[in-house]
């Protein structure tokens, strides 16, 4: 727990400090605590890279608390918001509302984001055969898969049609903590810290279903329930993070697999690991993105996948036939 | 745990899916403070009457209720604090140890935000001594023996202290030393602690050593119920099995012995 709260203090000093245009730690200093709006460097510590940091804050600890609830309901390793399609659903709920109203404030994001991303989430539990994944976790990942191309393929369709706004509309194409300033950081932040409370009461309902529905139940929990309460924030958390940040990528994979061997078996210690790793890793993605390719910059989002992309198939090769049915 | 055991009965009991019937009308006691062992053929209900009794399954027709209430009307919770039920195959977290597996059996006596207690500490070390795993406290339970995995997860159902523990299958993958060892354990709970043990068994002539009372399900129902004398006769396994058999006393035990001609 110590280093995970290492781990992310380091990475929101970097978000701070570095950047196309680099901060001293004494300038950043003054910018929080006397600002000068007549100094730029302080104009671009308070309106780009705080909200930015914010943002990849509550994109960060949302995405990496749903990998954990969600790898622990499914046993599945594989089972992130991003591979099966939760967050590709989130994005093209926006986009499609976008499109038909026009608007693209946060008001409409936030009323999209969410249905978006419980319905993808339906379907791709009721494609991949239940929670438990009938069929195997395989079938699961790849419904998701399936999912996540087909959404995201239309979310690309609808960004074409609407030349003219391209570049608003391709932020939900691919992840990126860049527009973060003029996203709903309040409203989602408040969403998030609410789905961290029910998911720190929910998570011995968790830890009992680890052991197997029959032994859930018979140590008293009402698993129909806890499973529903459990989908339901991990809906909350996608919904919260693709509004902040559009869909991440392979984020809840990397965290969970990380809390695991940080903070043992118990879904509380994993929790409180992953809402410092999370933010931790995607804050570190978006401080790499804005110095690989100067003038240029690599979107966090793409930053995640070419760490996560690795991490997925050690996951999925690790994976014995039938060791998760 | 309360003075006077509680007593498990099915009334009119009728337990299957829409369309297969698998028990039908039982009406049964399971007698608190003693070891039962449910017995029959493979297919004749065994395990469902055992995952009906912990309420695991809903009945089609009829109920079981427990000290005289309805299993149905005990709040989730309540109920795990009476009852413990050791399912077949249950699934241990991957990197898990053996206090942490124990452990989980406190779920249904910890509150919401209430943190480990001294009594929750005491329950898992009572559970580990009980079966012969503090040395191994902890191990990953990953790298531990068929035998000493069944210890731990039947040391989870103590943890869990409870009047009552129902085991599915409990012996089933062991060898024949360590089949005896979880029947030996089962067996001093019941001695030293009082609690009532149900067991879904395989093997006749080990139930009949190791139990007080038999309950023997054939492919039309129940065939037979009461101490091992009375239940393992040449007529009963013959209805319940289809199976020809001598039944001998058993030379070192004097319980009935079932051979097969």
């Amino acid at each position: 727990m110590r280093a995970a709260l290492a781990l992310l203090a380091a990475a929101v000093l970097l978000a701070l400090l570095v950047g196309p245009r680099p901060v001293g730690p004494g300038t950043a200093w003054a910018a929080l605590t006397a600002p000068d709006l007549t100094d730029p460097a302080h104009v671009v510590l308070l309106t780009q890279r705080l909200p930015r940091l914010a943002a990849g804050l509550i994109a960060g600890a949302a995405l990496g608390l749903a990998g954990v609830i969600l790898r622990g309901l499914t046993r599945n390793p594989l089972a992130e918001p991003g591979i099966l399609g939760v967050n590709a659903g989130a994005a093209l709920a926006v986009v499609a509302g976008a499109m038909a109203t026009g608007r693209g404030d946060g008001g409409l994001v936030v009323a999209m984001a969410f249905p978006g991303a419980l319905a993808a989430m339906v379907a791709v539990f009721l494609i991949g055969g239940g929670l438990r994944g009938g069929a195997g976790p395989m079938r699961l990942a790849l419904a998701g898969a399936v999912l996540n191309a087909l959404l995201m393929s239309l979310v690309t369709g609808i960004v074409l049609l609407r030349a003219e706004s391209l570049e608003v509309l391709r932020f939900w194409n691919t992840g990126s903590l860049s527009q973060a300033a003029g996203r709903p950081l309040g409203a989602m932040a408040a969403v998030v810290a609410a789905a961290v409370l029910g998911a720190l009461a929910v998570a011995p309902a968790l830890d009992n279903l680890a052991l197997g529905e029959a032994m859930a139940r018979g140590l008293g929990t009402r698993t129909a329930r806890a499973k529903g309460v459990a989908l339901a924030l991990v809906a909350a958390l996608a919904g919260a993070a693709v509004a902040v940040a559009g869909p991440i990528a392979f984020l809840g994979l990397m965290v969970p697999e990380l809390a695991r061997r940080l903070a043992g078996g118990g879904m509380r210690a994993q929790m409180g690991a992953a809402l410092c790793l999370g933010p931790a890793i995607l804050l570190a993605a978006d401080v790499a993105g804005r110095v690989v390719l100067p003038p240029g910059e690599v979107k966090a989002g793409v930053m995640t996948a070419l760490i996560g992309g690795p991490v997925f198939i050690w996951l999925a090769r690790r994976i014995r036939p039938g060791a998760l049915a | 745990m309360s003075a006077a055991p509680e007593e498990l009965r099915a009334e009119g009991l009728s337990l299957g899916y829409p369309g297969r019937m698998v028990i039908r009308d039982l009406d049964l006691t399971l007698p608190p403070g003693r070891v039962t062992a449910i017995l029959g053929p493979n297919g004749c209900g065994k395990s469902t009457l055992l995952r009906a009794c912990a309420r695991l399954i809903a009945p089609l027709a009829g109920r079981v209720t427990l000290g005289g209430a309805d299993l149905r009307r005990i709040d989730s919770r309540a109920l795990a604090r009476r009852l413990g039920i050791l399912p077949q195959q249950p699934l241990a977290p991957e990197g898990i140890t053996v206090a942490d597996l124990v452990a989980r059996g406190r779920a249904p006596w910890r509150g919401l935000l209430a943190g480990w207690s001294a009594r929750d500490a005491e329950a898992v070390d009572r559970a580990l001594a009980a079966v012969a795993m503090a040395g191994l406290r902890d191990r990953p339970v990953a790298e531990l023996s068929g035998g000493q995995r069944q210890r731990v997860w039947i040391a989870l159902a103590l943890a869990q202290e409870t009047d009552m523990v129902l085991l599915d299958e409990p012996t089933t993958w062991l060898d024949l030393p360590h089949q005896i060892e979880v029947l030996r354990l089962l067996q001093r709970l019941n001695r030293e602690r009082g609690t009532t043990v149900i067991s879904v068994l395989h093997d006749l002539n080990l139930a009949a050593r190791h139990s007080d009372h038999l309950v023997l399900l054939g492919p039309e129902g129940l065939v037979a119920e009461g101490p091992p004398a009375a239940v393992l006769t040449e007529p009963a396994l013959q209805r319940a099995f289809g199976l020809a058999a001598r039944v001998l006393p058993d030379p070192v035990s004097a319980t009935p012995m079932v051979v097969p001609l």
